[in-house]
Parts: C-alpha cells; sequence; structure tokens
C-alpha cells in the first residue's frame, strides 16, 4: 500500500456540466504531487470532493485504503486558492478556533501554535486583528493553520500567491520539509517553475478529462524530442553550417549564450546516437554548449493542452 | 465530529464582542427612553397650557353649563354682536369663540352653535363641548315635556354586565384588553426578533462568503453544523441583547420618571383619553381588581409553553431561510430580491394578528392563519391568551415544526451549494437548481 490516496473514476456533474469525468489518481505516500490543469478544467472540484466539501455522483476515493469518511478531515489540511479569514477576530483566537475544529484540544493548539509562530517569527502577530495584517502576513497565518494539525495528506491551492519572493522561498522550505517528516503533498498551481521545483508526480486534467499522468520524469523522458542545443565557435561560419544542415535537421534556437557565432538545435533522428553528432561537431568547430533539450513542465503543460 | 458547541460560543462571542453591537445594545433603550421622556413632557407641556374660551351666548339657556377646569377657562361676552365678539377673541388671541345664536325652538338653537378659532381646534375640545350642550339640550327638551331634573337624574343607571364563563371563571371587559396586550406582545416580539437577528445571521453568512474563510471551515465542518451554529448563537446573542434592554430600559425608565418627575403614562392621545373615561366611568379600585382577575384568568402556564415552542419554531424556521439567502449572494445589496417572500408572510401575520384577532379570535381567517407555518407563530401567540384548544395548538407547532425541517433541509441545500460560489447573482431558476446538486 504505497498510495496514502486514491481516486478511483471520480465524476461529478452540476445539472448539465460535467466538472470530472471518470478521473482516477494516485497519490504516493511522502510525494508532492501536482495537479494541473488549465482554469476551470476541475482541479477544484477534486480538492473539493477530496476534502468531503462536494460529494462525487460516481466513483470513490479512499485515505489510506479506507473510503473516506468524516474522520478524515483531520488528517486533510487543506488551503484553497478563495482563502481568508475572518477579518475582525484576532489572530491568536482565530487559530485556535480553526485549529479545534480539526480536531485539536485548546492546550495542544496553543503549544503547536507558540512552536510555529517562533518558526516563523510572527509571534507579536497573537492579538492583532487579521484587517491589521497585509495579505502576506494573513498568508502566513493560514499556512500555519492549514499544517497545524499535522495532516498526512496536505492540500495547497496556489500556495505562493500573494507571497513576495522571500516568504515564498519560506513556505517552499516549510513544504519540503514537511514532506521529508512523512507528509504527502497535493499541489495545484498554474506557476509551472515550481512544479518544476517541487513535483515528483504530476497529473493534467483538461476539460473534466484526466489527460496526463503519471511520475514527473518519465513523462519528461516520454515528451523529449532527441533535440540538441548546439553552439559553435569557427572563423569559418558558413561553411560549418552548411555542412552541418546537410547532415542533421536544424531548427532555430530558443537558449541564450555569451558569445557563441553559431547556435542551434538539432533534432536528431532514431538512428543516430547524441555521440554521433558530438564528434562530427568536434571535428568542423570548437563545441561551447552542448546540451538535451528537456522539455519544461510548462511545455508538456501547453502541448498536452493544446492536442486535447 | 461535534462541533457544533464551538460554532455557537465563536458566533456567539464575536457577536457579543462587536463593537456596533454593543454600542446599539447600550444606546438603544439611551434613546428609546429619551423620546419617550420627551413626548410625555411636551405632551404635558400642551396640558398644562391653559385654554380661554369666549362664549356669545344669545339664548341665555347654556351659559352656566361650562364649568372651569384647571386648563380651561370659559369667559362670557355680554351685549357683544357676533362680529365684535369674534374681533374681541382674536385680539385677546383666546382659544377660540363659541357661538350659540338666539331662536325659540331647542332645535333651532342646536343648528345655530358655530365654533371660531384661529387654527383648527382640538378634537377634544370639541367633543367636550358636543357633550356638555347635548346634555343640556336633552334635558331641557325633557323638562318642556315635562319631566323634572329629579326624574331625569333618577333614570339614569349605570350598567356594568358581568361575565362568567360557564364553568364559572369570572370575567370582565378589561380582560380582553389584557389579553390583547399579552397576545400582540408576544406576536409583535416575535415579528421584531425575526428581523432584526434573520438580518443578522443573513450577514454573518454572507460576511463568511466575502472573507473567503468558508472554504477552509467547510473542510472541517459540514455545512449544515456550520449553519446550525450560526443561527443558534446569533439568537443566544440577541437574546443576550433583548435581556439587556429590558433590564436597562425599566432601570432607565424609573430613574427618569423619578428624577424628572415626568409621569410616562400621561401621554394624552386620543386613545389614552377614551381609555381614561372609562376608568373614570367604573372606578379605579374596579379597574384595579378586574386586571388582577383579568390576569390570573390568563391561561398562563399554556401561554408560557406555547410562547416558548412557537417562538423558537418560528424563529428558526425564518432564521433558516435567511440563512440560506446569505448563502446565495455575494453582498447586502443583492439581497433584496429574495427579502420579499421572507417579510410578506411575516408582515401578513401581524396584520391578520391586529386586525382579526382582536375582532374575533377565533373567526375563520384566524383559525386558518394560525395553522399556516409561516404565519401561525405570531397568529398563534395572538390567539393563545383567548384560549385555543390544545389540539389546534399542537396541530400547529406540528406543522410548524414539520415546516421548519423541510425548510432547513432546503436552506442547507442552498448554503452548500451557495457558500461556493461566488461573483454570481443567483436567480430563483438557478436557486432551484441547486437543490438537485
Amino acid at each position: 500500500m504505497n498510495d496514502l490516496l486514491v481516486a478511483n473514476s471520480v465524476s461529478k456533474n452540476y445539472g448539465d456540466f460535467k466538472a470530472l469525468n471518470h478521473v482516477s489518481i494516485s497519490v504516493p505516500k511522502g510525494s508532492i504531487f501536482g495537479l494541473l490543469g488549465p482554469n476551470g478544467a476541475g482541479k477544484t472540484t477534486l480538492i473539493r470532493i477530496i476534502n468531503q466539501i462536494t460529494m462525487p455522483d460516481e466513483g470513490s476515493v479512499l485515505l489510506d485504503g479506507q473510503p473516506l469518511k468524516a474522520e478524515h478531515v483531520r488528517d486533510i489540511g487543506y488551503l484553497p486558492e478563495e482563502r481568508g479569514l475572518y477579518k475582525s477576530m484576532k489572530v491568536g483566537e482565530q487559530c485556535l478556533y480553526l485549529a479545534q475544529l480539526k480536531g485539536l484540544s485548546k492546550s495542544e493548539a496553543k503549544t503547536r501554535l507558540k512552536y510555529w509562530f517562533d518558526k516563523l517569527e510572527i509571534g507579536d502577530w497573537w492579538n492583532k486583528k487579521i484587517q491589521e495584517l497585509s495579505k502576506g502576513q494573513a498568508q502566513k497565518i493560514q499556512f500555519v493553520v492549514t499544517v497545524l494539525h499535522q495532516p498526512k495528506l496536505l492540500i495547497f491551492d496556489e500556495p505562493f500567491s500573494g507571497f513576495d519572493p522571500i516568504n515564498a522561498n519560506l513556505i517552499k522550505d516549510e513544504i519540503l520539509q514537511l514532506r521529508d517528516e512523512g507528509a504527502t503533498v497535493i499541489f495545484s498551481t498554474h506557476r509551472m517553475e515550481s512544479v518544476e521545483e517541487l513535483c515528483d508526480h504530476i497529473a493534467l486534467i483538461h476539460k473534466s478529462n484526466k489527460v496526463l499522468d503519471g511520475k514527473l520524469t518519465d513523462i519528461k523522458r516520454e515528451f523529449k524530442t532527441n533535440t540538441f542545443e548546439v553552439g559553435l565557435q569557427s572563423s569559418n561560419r558558413d561553411l560549418v553550417l552548411d555542412k552541418i544542415k546537410s547532415k542533421f535537421e536544424v531548427l532555430p534556437a530558443t537558449f541564450k549564450n555569451l558569445n557563441d557565432d553559431i547556435k542551434f538545435n538539432i533534432k536528431l533522428n532514431t538512428d543516430s546516437s547524441p555521440n554521433d553528432l558530438l564528434s562530427f561537431l568536434t571535428a568542423k568547430a570548437e563545441v561551447h554548449h552542448f546540451v538535451e533539450v528537456i522539455p519544461s513542465a510548462s511545455d508538456i503543460f501547453i502541448q498536452t493542452v493544446k492536442n486535447n | 465530529m461535534n462541533h457544533l458547541p464551538l460554532i455557537i460560543k465563536r458566533e456567539y462571542l464575536t457577536k457579543v464582542k462587536n463593537k456596533s453591537f454593543i454600542i446599539m445594545t447600550f444606546l438603544s433603550p439611551l434613546i428609546m427612553i429619551a423620546l419617550i421622556a420627551v413626548v410625555s413632557y411636551l405632551s404635558q407641556l400642551n396640558n398644562d397650557k391653559e385654554r380661554t374660551i369666549s362664549i356669545l351666548d344669545e339664548s341665555g339657556f347654556l351659559f352656566d353649563i361650562f364649568e372651569n377646569t384647571e386648563n380651561t377657562v370659559y369667559t362670557k361676552l355680554n351685549g357683544l354682536s357676533l362680529e365684535d365678539a369674534k374681533n374681541l377673541v382674536r385680539e385677546k388671541e383666546d382659544y377660540g369663540l363659541l357661538y350659540i345664536g338666539k331662536s325659540d325652538s331647542i332645535d333651532a338653537i342646536s343648528e345655530t352653535i358655530k365654533f371660531y378659532s384661529e387654527d383648527s381646534p382640538s378634537l377634544t375640545v370639541i367633543s367636550g363641548l358636543e357633550r356638555k350642550i347635548e346634555k343640556r339640550l336633552r334635558e331641557m327638551k325633557l323638562q318642556k315635556d315635562g319631566v323634572t331634573l329629579a326624574q331625569i337624574e333618577a333614570s339614569k343607571s349605570n350598567i356594568d354586565i358581568a361575565q362568567e364563563s360557564f364553568e364559572g371563571e369570572k370575567s370582565s371587559k378589561i380582560d380582553n384588553v389584557v389579553k390583547l396586550a399579552f397576545g400582540g406582545a408576544a406576536g409583535y416580539l416575535l415579528f421584531m426578533f425575526i428581523i432584526i437577528y434573520g438580518n443578522m445571521i443573513m450577514r454573518s453568512v454572507i460576511e463568511e462568503k466575502t472573507s473567503r474563510i468558508i472554504e477552509v471551515i467547510i473542510s472541517s465542518v459540514k455545512p449544515i453544523q456550520l449553519m446550525m451554529g450560526k443561527i443558534i448563537g446569533t439568537s443566544l446573542a440577541g437574546i443576550t441583547q433583548f435581556v439587556i434592554w429590558v433590564i436597562l430600559g425599566g432601570v432607565l425608565l424609573t430613574i427618569v420618571t423619578a428624577i424628572f418627575g415626568i409621569d410616562m403614562t400621561q401621554v394624552n392621545t386620543p386613545q389614552q383619553e377614551l381609555v381614561n373615561q372609562a376608568i373614570e366611568a367604573e372606578g379605579a379600585q374596579a379597574i384595579a381588581e378586574n386586571l388582577i382577575t383579568a390576569i390570573s384568568n390568563l391561561p398562563l402556564a399554556n401561554l408560557v409553553v406555547a410562547f416558548m415552542f412557537f417562538f423558537i419554531g418560528g424563529y428558526l424556521l425564518y432564521s433558516s431561510l435567511y440563512a440560506a439567502i446569505g448563502a446565495a449572494v455575494d453582498n447586502e445589496t443583492d439581497t433584496q430580491q429574495f427579502m420579499l417572500p421572507i417579510l410578506m408572510p411575516l408582515i401578513l401575520a401581524v396584520y391578520v394578528g391586529v386586525f382579526t384577532v382582536i375582532e374575533d379570535p377565533h373567526g375563520t381567517v384566524s383559525t386558518v392563519f394560525s395553522f399556516i407555518p409561516f404565519t401561525s407563530p405570531v397568529v398563534m401567540l395572538m390567539r393563545i391568551p383567548f384560549g385555543v384548544p390544545l389540539w389546534q395548538q399542537g396541530l400547529s407547532l406540528v406543522l410548524l415544526i414539520g415546516t421548519f425541517i423541510l425548510a432547513v433541509w432546503f436552506a442547507a441545500k442552498i448554503y452548500r451549494v451557495g457558500i461556493l460560489m461566488y461573483g454570481k447573482k443567483p436567480t430563483y431558476k438557478e436557486l432551484f437548481k441547486w437543490l438537485k446538486y
């Protein structure tokens, strides 16, 4: 049993609109799982079903091998995209209230809050009202509230929105640390660089269907096109270029480099290996740059969505 | 997991600690008492003012019936023409001039009587004058037919029909007044409570939506728990406020009365005067006695129990609808279109209560409306002091509770879907669709 969360063929309709169409995902224990998709694809609906906010019309969701039930709210920490706090309530009171709703005792909640407030250096906010805090500060409180009851499963929907780069990094490190301590994370975002940075697994939902799913490295391998970025220096620029063009498929270069005279991408056929290309190039000119093009999460996202 | 007590506690504390709530709690009775004090002070001023009414009696029959009282002085004008009298009265700035013409027949005299004044005279002054003149003219007519004054006096008898039910319970006319007062107070209290605190619930639901905390909460508790917690917490805050109002109002009233010596009961309205006349006719002591029997005649135990059940039932029914409206909209301005269907039955109930129950507490209209769940709490509470068979109360209560459960189910559905819908102003059609989600 290596999957903490399994959704089996989950469907949900709102009237005539199909929000989810037989979507299945498996989230491995201890992973950071990226739930991706364009706006309105059905991510939030799936997340709400996992949180038992809405019920699926069809399909089932298992947490740790058991069908979801009311007690499971203690095991899940959810930071929704549409989030906020009671504006006129004091920070401390509010955190205690929300922690108690998640099943913590008041004293336990107090101890843990103190730990987190010290860790994030926000101890002096305890008696402030939320409306006195900035948006980023309120987001920090919101993050603490989400993780305070030490849930097995953490669900973050756009966790970095509203944070400056420093605080975004801080939160990112906290998320990684929570993962290292054993939590499983479902991470939904439109910021592909954070997907690149954080996620081990991804699933892509488009128009209510799951269109892509798996380990990020596997998916990248699947999407790579055997293309190499090449940067050369040569006194005889045109001649070299002609020779290469006669033998390989040359594409315009997209990478940035400092002082290469000649730069382009080369797409290899299936019958030639990177070594063949490299030895061919070294014979003609001085090689300054030779990198395999690995598709970024963003490329994969755009390509998949366009093709569907 | 039952989070209801926790939610109730939070809702209660946030309401009670809210600045404007605290201010309203303590300021409202102050303002109310100040208003009452000002009104009664002003009407007292009005009462204390001495009026001079000049009388030009050309017939000579009527002058001696006008006796000076505390606030009215009658001056007799002799030998003046009507025009001179008018000018004189206007110069003296008297309240008015009563003119009685000269004629042979009594009926002709009554037709000549006129009252001249600068402004239109007060109704009570005119009717007072009319009563006096009528009495004298009647006596004159009777005397003309040979009846002596003594005989007229002797012919008067004071009738006060003693009332008794078949079971032998004594009652009096004042019973009905007391019953109306109790029923009316209960019904009106419920009406006010629903409007004030129903709105408060609605606003607090909208606040949760606009502050976007709702999804965080909903991932921990069931929407119906949140809704019920909100309703109960807000109601408790409401009861706290009401109790403070009553206590503070009572204390302030006593203090103000003691300090300024303003008699609050002396607000002289035409109605008050009618009541005063009734009291004069019966005698204060009899009234006091009757009042005590009247109150003891009320079905007090029934009243208290029924009040609790109908109050709670009616309040919960309406407040769950308020909660549903709050969930359906994004901001308070959008609530208007949904408020009407809630307010209509409520206002209807109060109208039926005020006009029909007073007229005939057990008539068809009153009875029917005391069964319809949306009007029954108010109407039934107004009817109960007049004695309603227990089976009727029971049936009405069962209907009310049934509707309440249905309304909560309905509200919970709307609530569950609505709290997660942002930026859309729903139509009734959409609300109906939400029920099926």
